[in-house]
């Protein structure tokens, strides 16, 4: 399945949130996945702090670009396009990664993709495991989002089906975690004491399961209130917390909710795809879950390994080299950070590059060998 | 020798081209919330407009701050990676310094930008080539003993006229300015220092002291 070398190579700058990374791919294929991480200076904080992560990536981004280029092992001169996360994510953080890849892209002379956060999440399945089904069901979860995602063409038309009206599902994860004295993350955490717990021990709510809420919205606020007066009744009647329960049974209140809401919305649109991403698809119930659910419901799962679910390079290089192959519009160099780019807009194209595909390519091929 | 200038460590977004000999082109635009959108294309105009290419160019300087992060950020990742791609140094220069050289007063002054929060940027400089203090992030009032009587350029001085009753010009640094005095630096032989950011100041953070209590007492 490896992809011919005429396949785009093109490589991928992510500053969203607290990793800065810096992937190469040609086509599906993987050749690099650099990643240097900020998440250590924002543990005694409990949460990722916006200038601390932004400082981060100015200081790793040359060395993580230059790693990446090792580890693939092609010349920047080779590559056929950059592409970087436009949004949405932390604005301060964006703009360090939009501002490299401008200048990155500017100095080879190649064009520039500004590519949305979220379908990247979606689009790095195909690094693992070949082109995307269209249309596919996507799930993504982390600490940052919780959405239901229809793509239907990865480059142009992704549709939200839902969204968590409240906290993310991996912010319920780090909350948690911190109530019961675990420290951050918490999703790894969680998942570590929750395979020694009872995932039944106790019954937290499932929200916005009832039958006349919205059927892929998702809520985990309620859960997290929950589950800390719980803890907190245990506590002030002077009794032991079963912290192995707790993580149990709350883990499994998330995953219950995240799939079956995910596997309804396959079922109802005619969907036989789905693919989990995003930093909580690595939670090790949840991949168990979705799998024998899906596989009950006729539905085939695509969820790529751990690495490739949190925040990466390589994500955004694999959207971005869909983008080249399927002769999309290039950024213009006035590209804006947009912490808040609708899920709607696969990629950010340039005014002066219009929409017609041969204008891009003649603009594409000018760029490559001028 | 051809070396490109930037400067986003203030409201100006400001990109200068020096041959050596003297600047040959230059771009100012003053807007505190697009350092992102404009950079790149006042980049490409100053090049066009000295007809020049980008790989051409023998040497960056950047403008290290002091200034808010943000737009500080978007001057020294793009120098940085013009750095790598093209492997020409890149040097920094105190955003102040660039303020002041550019300056006409006789004698010594003050140079304070806006650094929000009611507070300013400064440092103070003995003439126009001579910084004399650590630049520094303080309140107006603060600092008033210490810059009594002295003139003061940039916007940070006209921001506060009660501490900087004598404001002069230039208000806002110019890459030009930049650039003239790394040519001046590097041709006296000094050794130029790294594009490290002068922040000046923590990160905000709030450090959670526990978890929120969610029981009603
Ligand atoms: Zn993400």
């Amino acid at each position: 399945m490896a992809d011919s070398r005429d396949a785009p190579l093109v490589l991928g700058i992510e500053t969203s949130c607290d990793e800065t990374g810096v992937g190469i791919v040609r086509g599906t294929t993987l050749l690099a996945d650099a990643v240097a991480s900020s998440v250590d200076e924002h543990a005694r904080f409990g949460g990722v702090v916006p200038e601390v992560a932004s400082r981060a990536h100015l200081e790793a981004m040359v060395p993580t670009i230059e790693r990446a280029l090792k580890e693939a092992g092609v010349a920047a001169t080779d590559l056929d396009g950059i592409a970087v996360t436009a949004g949405p994510g932390l604005a301060g953080a964006l703009l360090v990664g939009v501002s490299a890849a401008k200048a990155y892209a500017y100095a080879l002379g190649k064009p520039l993709y500004g590519v949305n956060h979220l379908a990247s999440h979606i689009c790095v399945d195909q690094l693992e495991h070949g082109a995307l089904p269209e249309p596919t069901m996507a799930l993504l979860v982390s600490g940052g989002h919780s959405s239901l995602l229809l793509s239907t063409d990865i480059t142009s038309d992704v549709r939200p089906m839902g969204a968590t009206i409240d906290d993310a599902a991996g912010e319920a994860f780090d909350k948690i975690a911190r109530v019961l004295n675990l420290g951050f993350p918490g999703g790894p955490v969680i998942d570590r004491y929750a395979k020694e717990g009872d995932p039944e021990a106790i019954a937290f709510p499932r929200g916005l399961t009832g039958p006349r809420d919205p059927a892929y919205d998702f809520s985990f606020s309620g859960l997290k209130t929950a589950v800390a007066r719980w803890i907190e009744a245990k506590r002030a009647a002077g009794e032991e917390v079963p912290v192995r329960d707790v993580a149990a049974s709350f883990q499994e209140a998330v995953v219950d909710v995240l799939t079956r809401k995910a596997v309804r919305a396959c079922r109802d649109q005619g969907v036989d795809h789905l693919m989990i991403g995003g930093g909580v698809a690595a939670n090790s119930r949840l991949r168990a879950l979705a799998q024998e659910r899906c596989e009950a419901a006729g539905i085939r799962l695509r969820v790529p390994r751990p690495k490739l679910c949190t925040d990466n390079g390589a994500m955004v290089a694999a959207l971005g080299a869909e983008m080249v192959a399927r002769g999309r519009a290039a950024s213009d160099w006035d590209l804006s950070a947009d912490s808040s780019l609708p899920v709607t807009d696969p990629h950010v194209p340039g005014v002066s590059h219009g929409h017609d595909h041969d204008h891009v390519h003649e603009v594409a091929k000018d760029n490559l060998y001028s | 020798m051809l070396l490109l200038a930037l400067d986003t460590a203030t409201p100006a977004v400001t990109v200068a081209l020096h041959d050596g000999e003297s600047v040959v082109a230059s771009s100012s635009q003053v807007d505190a919330r697009r350092h992102g959108e404009l950079l790149l294309p006042a980049v490409d105009r100053v090049l066009a407009e000295a007809g020049r290419k980008l790989d051409a160019v023998t040497g960056i300087v950047v403008g290290v701050g002091p200034g808010p992060y943000t737009g500080l950020r978007v001057g020294l990742m793009t120098a940085d990676t013009f750095g790598l791609v093209l492997g020409v140094p890149v040097y920094g220069l105190c955003t102040l310094d660039a303020l002041a050289y550019a300056s006409c007063i006789e004698g010594p002054f003050v140079a304070a930008t806006d650094a929000r929060r009611k507070e300013v940027y400064w440092a103070r400089y003995a003439d126009r080539r001579t910084r004399v203090t650590e630049s520094a992030v303080d309140r107006p009032a603060d600092i008033a003993d210490q810059v009594a009587g002295l003139p003061a350029v940039g916007a940070g001085a006209r921001l506060y006229p009660d501490t900087f009753p004598n404001a002069h010009e230039p208000e806002h640094v110019s890459a030009a300015a930049l650039a003239s005095l790394a040519v001046e630096k590097l041709e006296a032989g000094e050794e130029p220092a790294a594009p490290r950011p002068l922040y000046l100041r923590r990160p905000d953070a709030q450090v959670p002291k526990n978890y929120k209590v969610v029981t009603p007492k």
